[in-house]
């Protein structure tokens, strides 16, 4: 099933890992900074709800 | 319907919520079909033998990296004009990921050129142009986080995103102005001459469909993002005052 990449394994395979592995961070942290930001305005917004 | 509608936060975050998952689900599936066609499904090149499959990386990343600039740009241009808070986080929220582009790009690139061109990195002026964008990116990325209040930055931001907008053009178009460098000229072309063989290109447009969704995608998910901490700053500043 894997290709035969020659003499080029390495160029090729680390431009696969590094590209994949850069957005599969970028998409980690963009999920995880919108679930906290959420959660801290839920908490903010009751807050000021029940202040008045 | 007005396009100025979705300037409203409320109204941006209710139609992205709708739309976010298809383009997320779309992406993914571009992304994975396109990457596993070239990667496992097409031929080795007659000159540039199995690095060739690099290009269903390289040519969407750079092409993301340019035009996360460009969209940058129209987001700042509108805060300029209009004052719309969406356009200015949208902005805010594009750079992170123009930047990762442009790194992909710039990795990609040099893991491509040792073995090409027999060295990782030449002052070739699209390569250069290149790393003046990134640097771009982070001096924008820095400017935001400076500043504490959110619209002495964005009009900040905005200018610096006006000037960086030279090195994105310049990134584009830099093999054409200097007839110099290493770098080959446009991968995709109308001409079909020019075009990249039918065998890589199908792949290559299913992966370049792949990274504009997820560029869309992140955008989306990541202004949602800032109109909340913005939100909450300004929930938390009025709590303090009272």
């Amino acid at each position: 099933m894997m290709p035969d990449l020659g003499k080029y394994a390495g160029a090729v395979l680390s431009s696969y890992a590094v590209s994949l592995g850069l957005i599969v961070l970028l998409v980690a942290v963009s999920i995880l900074r919108a679930r906290r930001t959420k959660a801290a305005l839920d908490l903010v917004e009751k807050r000021s709800k029940r202040n008045g | 319907m007005s396009l100025w509608e979705y300037a409203n936060p409320v109204k941006f975050i209710r139609t992205t919520d709708v739309v976010l998952p298809w383009v997320s689900g779309l992406a993914v599936l571009c992304l994975t079909v396109g990457l596993i066609w070239g990667f496992f499904f097409t031929p080795e090149d007659y000159r540039q033998g199995s690095t060739v499959k690099i290009i269903y990386l390289h040519v969407p990343a750079a092409l993301m990296a340019i035009n996360a600039w460009i969209m940058m740009l129209i987001a700042s241009m509108i805060w300029i004009i209009r004052r719309h808070h969406v356009s200015a986080l949208a902005a805010r929220a594009a750079a992170p990921v123009g930047a990762v582009m442009t790194v992909i790009a710039l990795a990609t690139g040099a893991l491509w050129g040792q073995p090409m061109w027999g060295t990782w990195w030449v002052w070739d002026p699209r390569l250069t142009s290149f790393l003046i964008l990134f640097l771009f990116y982070l001096g924008y990325i820095a400017l935001w986080s400076a500043i504490e209040d959110d619209d002495t930055a964005a009009d900040l931001t905005s200018i610096l995103c006006l000037v960086g907008s030279v090195f994105a053009l310049l990134s584009r178009y830099a093999v054409n102005f200097w007839n110099q460098g290493l770098h080959q000229g446009a991968s995709l072309s109308l001409d079909k001459e020019e075009n990249v063989a039918d065998v890589f290109y199908h792949p290559l447009l299913l992966s370049i469909a792949g990274f504009v969704l997820l560029f869309v995608a992140l955008v989306f998910l990541r202004t949602q993002t800032e109109i909340r901490a913005r939100r909450t700053r300004a929930l938390i500043a009025r709590e303090q005052q009272g």
